[in-house]
């Protein structure tokens, strides 16, 4: 045998001699699933079934989606054991571009929107500059950048809001798919959107058909796989998640084309993190930077491209924050940042980097979206959803340090 | 002067997997400069170390008695009462605070909760010019040479009434004038009754300034000796007197064409302005051949290795390099990577993995681009590789799916070959492959590294246990103070002329 062979015939693989290849359900990180399925279903209690009704479903969706997207771009920060506190500030500031160039100078809504994008990499790209070649501390950097690019943002828009935007990009914020096949009835629960149900056939057919080839093919390399009572369990769990989601929008007004984008950006997101050579080494540079650096990962360019990649990301939010209130104000996006940071922590990274999962993220801001709303649904005032949403927040990042803990005491 | 200041008795040190220390005794004498001598990793530190009690009483088997009274601290802060302080190898003084502020650290002069900063500064001017530091108290720390930081550590250690000064490699980093003075300051110590316990690898200025030796080898009290009438050879022929046992595996060289070459390779220290890490080193490696990269601690070894590997360290880097007959230029790991060099480093926690990852991350971290097509990953491909390593380097672990920082030493060094056999290399730099980890381990990884020589790789080993370097390797450059100072065949090669050559040129250093 020799050591350089790198390939082998799958054949070749054995079981581990006398290894346990018990499959075992990582606490770590399925919490975060089952603690927002238990507030679901608390605010659902609460609220008498409102929670759940097609309307406020849609608008959990619609009312969270720049701090979804905000959230994908900085849970990469973190993984690479940064921050980023200018969100915010970048999210007005592009926003205020955007308006200029669609309202007061009437530049077309696609180039108009193309050109925000680029504004938002450059943004990116200037901090990107300043912490991964100068080395600054994102910390310091990014509360600069929270300052500068709030003053740029007054500079452009003056003390006061510009708009109205142009309709697409309303309804790319927030609008809703045609009725493109007509409704379909659905018995008890009355008429719905046939489009979107077949969206969402379509989307649970593609869900069962990707985990069973990744598990497939798993099996085939010897790997371990859960058991597959577990497996069905779960994809069936997320059919009926996602059908039911679908099923109460297409009752109410259809898909909206921000849940349609957020989709785009989980899964590609996902696919980067995971599959991509470049995900990997975000990874690498967040576990052990010197280690990183020894196996050849230029981790500077790699911390510069992910400034980048948050700079384009929070343009596209702030696209769509202001598309929304249909408005570019000043004082848009305020504290976004701290959601954004929130949601990354609250759904598992960890606070010295190296760890995080897009899909994480998103769970974590969809569980302050739904305290957000459920709370607002029971009419508990803002002071008490503060105590809350910091309580929750504390309370996943202590959890996360206890199980860590708990990991290195039994080694 | 036959009055026993400290008597160490029989004392045991174990880590996991490693006896660190083994029924040694210690005996030193009031008023004198005691050396302890020993190769890297003969167990002196840790001597010193259950001594000023960074390892506590209870840690270890054995007693201590100073000054006629049993011992047991329970951490520095016990020791300093007593009267013994260690002044480590690596400075421990706050570099952004002042020279006072530093001496008295822990220690602040105050009166009522307020520190009195005339008293301090007026102390500090005293113990300075007992030491012969002539600064302004208050001058900052970093603004001070490391000559003139060491003054301040011992005038620190002056400020906590000491008796039993402890010096772990005084001289390593000071140049030639530096060096001097300190020895001259420690016997003025010792004309003032204060004991003297001087770690060094410098055996010039240890037959200068000891009035006794004691020799350590693996962990073990070889002999103590009078200085008087002590020579170098019989110094380093206690240090290194321990036979070639049955430790290495076979091997058979078939060694072909010379494939790597660096000539006038000379580093420049990162952080240090205008000091020499390597001096003008040439070496060459052939295919098939494993070569030993011998020199003590702060020759340069590691400077040298990963200043070759892409300028991963140190500024100031001029030399050639020349792979299969044609110059290259590394500017970077990455382009090292993809010439065919490799380099697994001695910290393997620090710069070799990412201790949060599983095993086929790890492996997969340096070549990562093997497994992938047009950016992106195959995880089952990458699976299958880290399994394949899994099995031919005998990683023991459930599957490779399990986290490298929960594996032993042992395992975590099979990940760290791993990942760099995997960017199929035509050049192996293996920096200490075996430190830390336990015989049967060490066992396994010569016999990977035997393995690599046979598939026709160029293995430069640098390693700080001679024993392993005559066991392994062909040939033998050794360093010392930065410059290649010998290059010995197998044949030729013995631990005492190793040492010589190790340890020779060291007054030359600047």
């Amino acid at each position: 045998m020799s050591v350089a062979t790198t390939k082998q015939p799958a054949a070749a693989f054995k079981r581990a001699p006398g290894g346990p290849r018990r499959f075992r359900i990582n606490l770590r990180q399925s919490g975060i699933y089952i603690a927002f399925a238990a507030i679901v279903l608390l605010f659902t209690i609460l609220t008498g079934g409102d929670m759940l009704a097609p309307q406020n479903i849609s608008n959990v969706i619609v009312q969270n989606s720049y701090i979804l997207i905000l959230a994908i771009g900085m849970i990469l920060v973190i993984i690479a054991g940064h921050i980023d506190l200018s969100v915010g500030s970048i999210v007005a500031a592009t926003g205020a571009v955007a308006a200029v160039l669609m309202v007061n100078h009437d530049v077309p809504w696609p180039l108009a929107l193309l050109i925000t994008l680029v504004v938002g990499g450059l943004i990116g790209a200037w901090q990107g500059y300043w912490v991964a070649y100068f080395g600054i501390p994102a910390f310091i950097v990014t509360l600069a950048g929270m300052l500068l690019f709030r003053a740029v943002t007054y500079n452009i828009l003056g003390n006061r809001g510009i708009g109205p935007f142009p309709d697409e990009v309303r309804t790319l914020a927030n609008g809703f798919t045609e009725g493109y096949l007509g409704n379909i009835g659905l018995g008890a629960l009355g008429g719905a959107d046939l489009f979107t149900v077949l969206i969402g056939v379509v989307a649970v057919g593609g869900i069962v058909v990707s985990q069973w080839r990744s598990r497939a093919g798993r099996a085939r390399f010897g790997q371990v796989v859960e058991p597959f009572p577990l497996f069905v369990a779960k994809i069936v769990a997320a059919s009926v998640v996602v059908m039911f989601v679908i099923v109460q929008l297409a009752r109410f007004r259809n898909l909206p084309w921000v849940l349609v984008l957020l989709a785009a950006l989980v899964l590609g997101y996902s696919l980067l993190t995971n599959r991509a050579v470049f995900g990997r080494q975000i990874y690498a540079v967040g576990g052990n930077l010197q280690a990183a650096t020894l196996s050849g990962v230029k981790t500077k360019a790699v911390v510069f491209w992910i400034f980048v990649n948050m700079g384009v990301l929070a343009a596209l939010a702030g696209i769509i924050f202001a598309g929304r209130l249909n408005q570019a104000n000043p004082t848009g996006g305020d504290q976004l940042e701290l959601d954004a940071i929130a949601a990354a922590f609250i759904g598992g990274a960890a606070v010295q980097g190296g760890v995080g999962k897009v899909v994480g993220a998103i769970t974590g801001g969809l569980i302050m979206g739904v305290i957000n709303n459920g709370m607002s649904l029971i009419g508990a005032p803002s002071e008490q959803v503060m105590l809350v949403k910091g309580a929750v927040l504390l309370a996943a990042v202590a959890f996360d340090v206890w199980t860590k803990r708990r990991a290195g005491a039994s080694r | 002067m036959s009055d026993v200041i400290l008597r160490m008795r029989s004392i045991t040190k174990t880590f996991p997997g490693v006896r660190a220390l083994d029924d040694v005794n210690l005996e030193v004498l009031r008023g004198e400069i005691h050396a302890i001598c020993g190769e890297n990793g003969a167990g002196k530190s840790t001597l010193m170390k259950v001594l000023s009690g960074v390892h506590p009483h209870g840690t270890y088997q054995g007693e201590i008695t100073f000054d006629g009274q049993e011992c047991r601290f329970g951490g520095i802060r016990d020791s300093e009462h007593r009267g013994i302080v260690i002044i480590h190898q690596e400075l421990a003084l706050a570099s952004n605070l002042s020279i006072a502020e530093n001496i008295f650290l822990g220690n602040e002069q105050a009166k009522r909760g307020l520190i009195d900063w005339n008293r301090t500064n007026a102390a500090a001017a005293e113990l300075m010019s007992r030491v012969g530091l002539r600064e302004n108290p208050v001058t900052q720390v970093l603004d001070l040479g490391v000559g003139k930081q060491q003054l301040v550590e011992i005038a620190k250690a002056l400020s906590k009434q000491v008796r039993l000064l402890i010096l772990d490699e005084p001289t390593a980093a000071l140049n030639d004038e530096d060096s001097a003075h300190l020895l001259d300051l420690l016997r003025g110590l010792r004309d003032e009754g204060i004991t003297c316990v001087i770690i060094s690898h410098k055996l010039n200025e240890v037959l200068a300034i000891a009035d006794r030796v004691t020799i350590l080898r693996d962990g073990r009290t070889i002999t103590t000796l009078d200085a008087e009438g002590l020579t170098e050879d019989k110094i380093i022929s206690g240090m290194v007197g321990r036979d070639l046992d049955h430790r290495f595996p076979p091997r058979e060289p078939r060694i072909g064409d010379e494939v790597f070459r660096v000539e006038n390779w000379t580093v420049h220290s990162p952080t240090q302005h205008g000091r020499l890490l390597v001096s003008d080193a040439s070496f060459s490696l052939r295919r098939g051949e494993i070569v030993g990269l011998a020199g003590l601690m702060g020759a340069g070894r590691t400077e040298l290795a990963m200043s070759v590997f892409g300028r991963a360290y140190g500024t100031g880097i001029s030399g050639r390099i020349i792979k299969d007959g044609r110059e290259i230029k590394l500017r970077s790991v990455g382009e090292a990577i993809k010439h065919g060099i490799a380099y697994a480093t001695e910290d393997r926690k620090r710069y070799g993995l990412n201790l949060i990852e599983d095993i086929k991350r790890n492996v997969s971290a340096a070549g990562l681009r093997k497994l992938a097509r047009r950016g992106w990953v195959d995880d089952n491909e990458e699976y299958q590789v880290a399994e394949s390593y899994r099995q031919s380097m005998n990683i023991k672990a459930p599957s490779v799916a399990s986290i490298t920082g929960k594996l032993s030493g042992g395992n975590q060094q099979k990940v760290v070959l791993s990942k760099w056999i995997f960017t199929d290399p035509d050049v192996l730099i293996l920096d200490e492959p075996t430190r830390g980890i336990d015989v049967g381990a060490k066992y396994e990884i010569y016999t990977i590294i035997n393995r690599l020589a046979e598939a026709g790789k160029a293995i430069l080993l640098i390693s700080s246990e001679l024993p392993e370097l005559l066991g392994l390797c062909d040939r033998i450059y050794t360093l010392s103070a930065g410059r290649i100072t010998g290059e010995v065949p197998r044949a030729e090669a013995t631990q005492e002329g190793l040492m010589t050559l190790m340890t020779a040129g060291q007054e030359a250093r600047s």
